[in-house]
């Protein structure tokens, strides 16, 4: 049998994954939720087509989402991630003794549902006590939240689809009111690689500009992501992302990690010369 | 069908101009086809448009249906010329649309008007009461019709069957501009259509809330009306090259809604209680609807309409539209300077509604101030000195617009969005209305209808009327 999954990663590039079997499928309120199983990547989840994790490389994207900002932030207690269904991030943030409070607002809990059942591996610490998983629309919970986080993560899928609300200016607004005067802001960031992508990419890095006065952007290495090239996006009223990075503090944790160390920290930050001018030109615009 | 096309349009199915198919696609062009006997003729239709007429008029509830392919414009302006002719006089509120009074232009028909209640608090023009539209019959029982907005841009409804049955008493035709109101005749619980109650003639906007491509439009005819009089009048003004896209999408427009109507507004219906409920949390904002009703000036309220008076954030509506669209890449419907109209839709979906929410909540957040400073849209009771037609036509003088106050305009000024006039021709300006004219300005609304396109000047009949 020769069972593939592929993604078009752009109109004339696909990338492919030989499948073993598929575990799930089904559709939700909002989108086509697949789990397959493969030789490479074990399992894998996809929504509407598109690669959301693979337990082979999920790590690399989770330990960069949560740990740069536990690093840099000295005092976190109350967390809110949006999206993030596959608690993955969950997982990372319930290593932290300090954190008091995660909220987790996800649209669609037949997501939740589905990688408790087939993804444990990412799903292991959503039943935490100090989680509460809110089902609805992010833009609209935070809409009413002010000056109660210390993170907020945004585990967002692409800018189209449900999440397309998560990459407006309006939500990241709504964000910073939501966070205390030290808060930090990390988000998912799309590719800077293909050109559809880098243009989400800038609009995205525009609208959190214009909403906190500092916005850096980091990177790593997703073998399974569209180039493998993925971006995320720190951003602040108070912190900087390397000048307040206390390594020893984060060191002391003991927390080990596949990826993140924070050596690596203060190199993601030091992104490819064509990514800087990507982001330059619109910090620059109007 | 593979017909040698020997006939206009000269694009011959897209081919003579390959840029325009790239950009509209091969089955749009191929579409955009000539009248020819197999597909009728809009002027004289006898086959397939003829049985689309038919259809619609079903599904509305008429005794006749007209495709319009000019606009709502032109089914109101037909509703008009088959109505009045020089001289004839029509009540009529004066929150009209500007087609209203091109019509009596064209027509030569003199306009009663009726001071449309306006809500202090909001700032907006409201329904006619009956009993207002009774003492205008009354005075004027030569007139020849009552014209009703069912309903206004706002979503405010008169009352529409009582307004009806007084003009048939009075040997009165009573016709209804129904640009905002094609779902009343799907969706339930929504207040009463012209064709339900009685009036004998409306003017449907299908390419509003009907889905239907812009500029295509309806004449609803009642049993009273004579179909082929009313024929001959559209064919005075619409286009003999009727486009079948717009035709079309008429037709499979009317399809959508007769099988879907009901469903598709009761979730318009939901998501716009949620967006009031949602907006009205915020703070400042009013979305107001049907608590607002009061049995006369606001006898029904269309809830689809998702009106919100922004006083109280401190900015005028105009204000708050700017900055949906230049902050937050939202396109509202207008703002006026108390208020903004989001239109929401049969293509609407909850994700877009949270945007818009979200949005408000930060032009309040980041933009908001206190009240003060903020004038209220009035209603200015319009003197009219000559019948819009003579002022149009009669010889005139362009004068810097400060010193026009006491003159009679014989041109429109109107503020568009909503499109209502502030000036028409043949009224007299007054003090106040050059300081409304100042202010909207001022505010950034777009000011059309002058001669001068900076409406720093104005042109009014020449010596004194």
């Amino acid at each position: 049998m020769d069972l593939w999954f592929s993604e078009a990663h752009s109109a004339d590039v696909k990338f492919s994954i030989r499948v073993d079997r598929q575990l799930y499928s089904g559709q939700s309120e909002f989108q086509r939720i697949d789990v397959f199983e493969s030789p490479e990547f074990g399992r894998f989840l996809t929504l509407d087509g598109y690669m959301m994790l693979t337990e082979k490389d999920e790590f690399i994207y989770h330990e960069m989402i949560t740990h740069v900002p536990m690093a840099v932030h000295p005092c976190v207690r109350d967390v809110l991630v949006i999206g993030a269904g596959d608690g993955g991030v969950i997982r990372e943030l319930c290593r932290y003794d300090d954190v008091e409070r995660i909220d987790m607002v996800e649209i669609d809990p037949q997501v939740v549902e589905v990688c408790r059942q087939y993804l444990p591996k990412t799903a292991c610490s959503l039943d935490d006590p100090r989680v509460s998983i809110y089902y609805e629309d992010g833009l609209r919970f935070i809409r009413s939240r002010e000056d109660c986080y210390d993170l907020i993560i945004v585990d967002s899928t692409d800018p189209f689809g449900p999440g397309e609300g998560l990459f407006t200016r309006e939500f990241y607004g709504n964000c910073s009111k939501a966070l205390r005067d030290d808060g930090i802001m990390v988000n998912q960031h799309e590719s800077p690689f293909y050109d559809a992508d880098a243009v989400a990419c800038q609009r995205a890095h525009k609208r959190i500009v214009e909403s906190f006065p500092i916005s850096k952007v980091y990177q790593a290495h997703i073998p399974t992501y569209p180039s493998g090239h993925w971006l995320f996006g720190f951003a602040s009223k108070k912190y900087h992302p390397l000048r307040d990075l206390n390594e020893k503090r984060w060191n002391d944790r003991r927390l080990h990690c596949w990826y993140y160390t924070t050596t690596l920290h203060k190199g993601a930050f030091y992104i490819p010369a064509y990514v800087e001018e990507l982001l330059k030109h619109v910090e620059s615009a109007d | 069908m593979r017909v040698v096309p020997f006939d206009v349009p000269g694009h011959k199915r897209g081919r003579g101009n390959p840029e325009l198919t790239a950009l509209l696609g091969e089955k749009c062009v191929s579409m955009d086809v000539n009248s020819m006997k197999p597909l009728d003729n809009l002027c004289h239709p006898v086959s397939v448009i003829r049985q689309a007429e038919e259809l619609a008029a079903e599904a509305f509830g008429a005794a006749h249906a007209f495709l319009m392919v000019g606009g709502t414009t032109s089914a109101v302006q037909s509703m008009v010329l088959a109505t009045a002719k020089r001289g004839d006089k029509i009540i009529l509120p004066r929150n009209v649309h500007r087609s209203v009074m091109g019509a009596m232009v064209l027509c030569g028909a003199i306009p009663v008007y009726v001071n449309p209640e306006c809500d202090d608090r909001l700032g907006i023009p409201l329904g006619m009461t009956a009993a207002a539209v009774e003492r205008a019959i009354v005075q004027n029982p030569d007139a020849k019709a009552v014209l009703v907005n069912n309903p206004t841009y706002y979503g405010i409804c008169s009352d529409l069957r009582t307004i009806v049955s007084l003009a048939h008493s009075h040997g009165m035709l009573c016709l209804a501009d129904e640009a905002h109101g094609t779902h009343f005749y799907f969706g339930e619980g929504l207040p009463v259509s012209a064709m339900a109650a009685g009036a004998d003639m409306a003017a449907v906007s299908m390419h509003k809330s009907g889905g239907s491509l812009t500029q295509s439009s309806l004449l609803l005819t009642g049993p009273a009306m004579q179909e082929g009089h009313v024929r001959q009048i559209i064919n005075l003004t619409q286009t003999t090259s009727g486009s079948y896209l717009l035709l079309s999408s008429l037709d499979i427009s009317r399809r959508n809604l007769a099988l879907r109507g009901r469903e598709a507004f009761r979730r318009v219906v939901e998501l716009a209680e949620y967006a009031r409920s949602e907006i009205n949390a915020i703070g400042g904002y009013y979305a107001f609807s049907r608590e607002l009703v009061n049995g006369a000036s606001i006898y029904d309220f269309d809830v689809t309409k998702l009106s919100v008076n922004t006083l109280d954030v401190g900015l005028a509506g105009i204000e708050v539209y700017d900055l949906l669209r230049d902050e937050y890449d939202i396109q509202i419907e207008f703002g006026d300077l108390g208020n903004i109209l989001a239109y929401l839709s049969i293509g609407d979906r909850p994700r877009e509604i949270e945007r818009l929410v979200s949005a408000l909540s930060e032009v309040r957040r980041r933009f908001g101030k206190s009240r003060a400073g903020l004038m209220k849209q009035e209603y200015i009771d319009p003197e009219v000195a000559v019948s819009p037609q003579e002022a149009f036509y009669a010889q005139s003088e362009s004068l810097p617009i400060e010193e026009t106050a006491g003159r009679v305009c014989s041109e429109f000024v109107m503020c568009y969005p909503p499109g209502i006039p502030i000036l028409a021709p043949g009224e007299r300006i007054t003090r106040q209305i050059l300081d409304y004219i100042r202010y909207a300005k001022a505010k950034g609304c777009s000011m059309t209808g002058p001669e001068d396109p900076d409406i720093l000047r104005l042109n009014v009949l020449k010596g004194g009327v």
